[in-house]
């Protein structure tokens, strides 16, 4: 009797593995976590330059930046964040399908993303923001000197994350690739979550990219 | 939940309305001009309301165990705790701003 007690005991001291279903869903997110500093350390260092700058030496990037195509570009990708979990939901169900065709939405609204980007840095570099200048706006010396940070760090920023999305992209059709050939089910989807994952956070960085870069 | 292969799943409209909802106000309380610290407090607090929401809901963070949770929340912590670690950086740099401009003024009395 004292036995079975002290084997109780056991099994309620041992915790459950983090994912018992799926290792490479922890594997995921384990490389999220890392990824979550890279990008951090981006903002971190960008909030510290124009902390330094101050107010009058750094021009409200509101000023160069398109808003309301970004804005748009954050409606599309929240849309493919949808698309992406309902892709999962569907093969949770049995539908190959419908998944197939959720999972070619989501990579049309990255597909369509990247292109709004290009579209945006071509635009943003005709007009004079590159990597050592900004447009003239009729701007401070103060503010123009403090200000050539800005072009460096908002294209290592935007362009690692839209790096992101480009491997996003081929990754999903990876997915959708396999998808087609049949080899995901009700019961075997695993790799439909862990792609989902990936493109949630792709989602959630920009997020984040959206507010510190554009708005702030 | 995750050993149920998430058989109930949220309601993913709803999250959607919401995030774009957030995204609205965002843009709206960010185009007037107002107190600096204001709208980055609040921009900063919607921001991380959505990206919230995308964790727990679309990413299922809410129905994994805790121990995930807290790990994939501890690089958060960490990169604000980054941006106070910048801070002292700055501060040298306005030090050595002070400490070159005496010697500007030595080298021109010279000539």
């Amino acid at each position: 009797m004292e036995h079975a007690t002290t084997l109780d005991h056991t099994e309620d001291v041992y915790e459950p593995s983090l994912t018992p279903d799926s290792l490479g869903k922890l594997g995921m997110w384990v490389f999220l976590v890392g990824d979550t500093m890279s990008f951090g350390a981006l903002l971190a260092a960008y909030a510290a330059l124009r902390a330094g700058a101050g107010i009058v030496g750094w021009v409200p990037p509101s000023e160069i930046l398109g808003i309301n195509l970004t804005a748009f570009m954050t409606f599309l990708l929240i849309c493919s964040s949808v698309t992406m979990v309902k892709a999962l939901e569907s093969i949770q169900n049995g539908n190959v399908s419908r998944m197939c065709t959720f999972l070619g939405l989501t990579i049309a609204g990255g597909v369509i993303f990247l292109g709004l980007q290009a579209y945006e840095w071509y635009h943003l570099i005709t007009h004079g923001l590159t990597l050592t200048g900004i447009p003239d706006h009729g701007l401070s010396g103060a503010a123009i000197s403090g200000s050539t940070l800005f072009g460096p760090t908002f294209y290592a920023i935007t362009g690692f994350h839209g790096l992101h999305v480009t491997g996003g992209v081929i990754y999903l059709a990876v997915i959708l690739i396999h998808g087609l050939r049949g080899r995901y089910t009700a019961e075997f989807n695993h790799e439909v979550e862990i792609v989902g994952l990936y493109w949630h956070f792709v989602d959630l960085i920009w997020i984040m990219v959206f507010t510190f870069i554009y708005l702030l | 939940m995750a050993q149920d292969g998430h058989k109930e799943h949220p309601k993913y409209m709803n999250i959607f309305w919401w995030l774009l909802g957030l995204t609205i106000v965002e843009v709206a309380i960010a185009i007037p001009d107002y107190n600096v610290i204001l709208k980055g407090i609040l921009l900063v607090g919607l921001a991380c309301s959505k990206a919230i929401l995308v964790a727990n809901y679309f990413m299922h963070l809410k129905f994994e165990k805790k121990t995930l949770a807290i790990i994939v929340v501890t690089p958060f912590l960490i990169c604000v705790l980054l941006v106070f670690a910048l801070m002292p950086d700055l501060t040298s740099v306005d030090r050595l701003d002070g400490i070159e401009k005496p010697a500007e003024v030595v080298d021109t009395s010279a000539h």
